[in-house]
C-alpha cells in the first residue's frame, strides 16, 4: 500500500511537459515534490496565481503571497499573478492542462463527491466544481477507503456531488485506476496489493482484464 | 477629482442595516482590514456579506461573525471557521455556497453590465437546483446572475485620489471585480500615492469604478497557513 507520498510521486508520472496543473488541496499538492526529471510544468493556484514555486524560507514568508489552500509560497521566473475571474476563466476556458484533486467518494461513471457531509461538515466547494466541469483530465488522489474501511469507489456516490462524468483516473493507495463507461478499469496495484484486495475495497463496478502490472517507480 | 476620505469610519459613511457588501480578498489575504474594524464598531447588522470565505474565529468576517452582525453569507469557502459552523448548522445564519468561479464571474457580471451568464460549474448538483440549463456543443450549462452591493469593502496596494489601483501578489484574488460591483466602492490602500507616482500602464482597476479611498493602517496581515522550508 501507499502513503499520501506515495499516491502524490504515482500521479506526478502523469505529468507531460508544458502542462499547465492545478493541484488542489492535501495529496495533490505533494504531487510538486515529485515532478519528473525532464518535464517541465506550471503550477496555477485558482487564487491567482501561475508560476508557483516552493514553500519560502523561513523567514521570507510573504502575507500577500499565498495559494489556494492558505499555504505561503514563492513565485518562480516566468510566473504572472491575476484576479479571480481571471484564474477560472484559465479553467473553464480549458487552458489548465491537468487538474488533480481529492475526493469523499467517485462514482463508477466518474461523479465525484467532495464538499459536503451534510448535518455533519460543510466547508464549501471553493473552486473544485469550477475545475471539474471544465477540464478534460481530471485525476483524483485519494485513499482507496475511508476511515471505517469503506470503500470510497461507488456504483453511485452517497454524499452531494460536486461533478457528474468527469474524473478520469484514480490513483489510490492500492491501485491506479481508469473510469471507463463500463466502469472502473484497474490498470496497476500498489506494491504488495493484490487484485483480490482491490477487488473487496472497490464497491463500484470493477473492470479486471489480464495481468494487472505493480506500480513503478 | 478627489475620492480621499479620512478613514475608514468616513469610508463606510452611509452604510446601513440590511445592506448588501462585498468584502475582498481570499482567506486572510487581501482583507480590508480597517473597512472590517470600522464596521464592527458601527455594530451594522442583518447584512448580507458576499466574500470567498468568511474570515477565522477572530479575525476577518469572523469579527463580524461573532457580534452577530451577519444575516447571510454567499461564499464558496466556508472550512476554518468554528463560530461560522455553528451558526450555519444551527441555523441563525443564511449561507449560500456557490463555485468559486461562478462567484468571480458573478462580481464581475455585475460590474460589467451582464445581467447572467451560462457556466458548466455545478451542474447536476446542488447549486443548479432551480436554475436553467441549457446545452451548448452538447454540453449542459447552468444560468448563473450577477451579484451588486450596496457597498464593496475592497483592500489595494497603492492608489491615488481619482481611485486608481494596484494590488500586491496574491491579496489582488477578489478584489478587482468586486471593485466593480459596488454601488459605493470603498478602498483602503497601504500606500496612497500623487497620481504622477502610478504608471497608467500599470494600473489593475481604473479609478471609475471607486468612489471612496483611503490611507490604511496598522495592518495585522495574518497569515493562516504558515509554511515554511529549511535553508539546509
Amino acid at each position: 500500500m501507499l502513503d499520501r507520498n506515495g499516491i502524490a510521486q504515482r500521479i506526478a508520472q502523469e505529468l507531460q511537459n508544458g502542462w499547465y496543473v492545478n493541484l488542489g488541496i492535501g495529496i495533490p499538492t505533494l504531487v510538486a515534490n515529485y515532478i519528473p526529471q525532464g518535464i517541465s510544468v506550471e503550477f496555477q493556484s485558482e487564487n491567482g496565481l501561475l508560476g508557483m514555486g516552493p514553500f519560502p524560507f523561513e523567514g521570507e514568508e510573504d502575507a500577500d503571497l499565498i495559494n489556494a489552500g492558505k499555504q505561503t509560497v514563492t513565485m518562480l521566473p516566468g510566473g504572472s499573478i491575476f484576479d479571480s475571474s481571471l484564474s477560472f476563466a484559465m479553467i473553464r476556458g480549458k487552458h489548465v492542462q491537468l487538474t488533480v484533486l481529492g475526493a469523499m467518494e467517485v462514482s463508477d461513471q466518474g461523479d465525484i463527491a467532495n464538499w459536503k457531509i451534510p448535518g455533519k461538515m460543510v466547508k464549501g466547494m471553493g473552486g473544485a466544481m469550477d475545475l471539474v466541469a471544465s477540464a478534460d483530465n481530471i485525476i483524483v488522489a485519494m485513499s482507496h477507503t475511508n476511515r471505517k474501511g469503506q470503500s470510497k469507489l461507488l456504483r453511485q456516490c452517497t454524499l452531494p456531488l460536486t461533478g457528474v462524468k468527469c474524473v478520469k483516473k484514480i490513483v489510490t493507495n492500492m491501485a491506479v485506476l481508469d473510469v471507463t463507461p463500463k466502469g472502473f478499469k484497474l490498470l496497476e496495484r500498489a506494491p504488495g496489493v493484490s487484485v483480490d484486495d482491490i477487488k473487496n475495497a472497490t464497491e463500484g463496478r470493477l473492470i479486471v482484464e489480464g495481468e494487472i502490472p505493480e506500480m513503478k517507480f | 477629482m478627489n475620492k480621499i476620505v479620512k478613514n475608514a469610519q468616513e469610508g463606510i459613511e452611509g452604510l446601513e442595516d440590511g445592506m448588501t457588501l462585498m468584502v475582498g480578498g481570499f482567506g486572510l489575504c487581501g482583507i480590508p482590514e480597517n473597512c472590517i474594524s470600522a464596521l464592527v464598531e458601527l455594530g451594522a447588522k442583518n447584512l448580507t456579506c458576499i466574500s470567498n470565505n468568511a474570515g477565522v474565529d477572530d479575525f476577518g468576517l469572523g469579527l463580524l461573525l461573532q457580534e452577530k452582525q451577519i444575516k447571510k453569507m454567499i461564499s464558496s469557502y466556508v472550512g476554518e471557521n468554528d463560530e461560522f459552523e455553528r451558526q450555519m448548522l444551527s441555523g441563525e445564519l443564511e449561507v449560500d455556497l456557490i463555485p468559486q468561479g461562478s462567484l468571480a464571474e458573478r462580481c464581475r457580471a455585475g460590474g460589467a453590465g451582464i445581467p447572467a451568464f451560462f457556466t458548466p460549474a455545478g451542474y447536476g448538483t446542488e447549486v443548479a437546483m432551480g436554475k436553467e440549463v441549457r446545452f451548448f456543443d452538447g454540453k449542459p450549462h447552468i444560468l448563473e446572475s450577477a451579484l451588486h452591493a450596496d457597498y464593496a469593502l475592497i483592500k489595494a496596494w497603492k492608489g491615488d485620489r481619482f481611485g486608481n489601483l494596484i494590488f500586491k501578489g496574491t491579496a489582488r484574488n477578489f478584489n478587482p471585480v468586486m471593485a466593480m460591483a459596488g454601488n459605493i466602492t470603498v478602498v483602503e490602500v497601504e500606500h496612497l500615492v500623487e497620481p504622477e507616482e502610478l504608471d497608467p500602464n500599470t494600473i489593475h482597476i481604473p479609478g471609475v469604478f471607486v468612489q471612496r479611498i483611503f490611507q490604511g493602517s496598522n495592518y495585522e496581515k495574518r497569515i493562516e497557513q504558515r509554511t515554511v522550508r529549511s535553508k539546509s
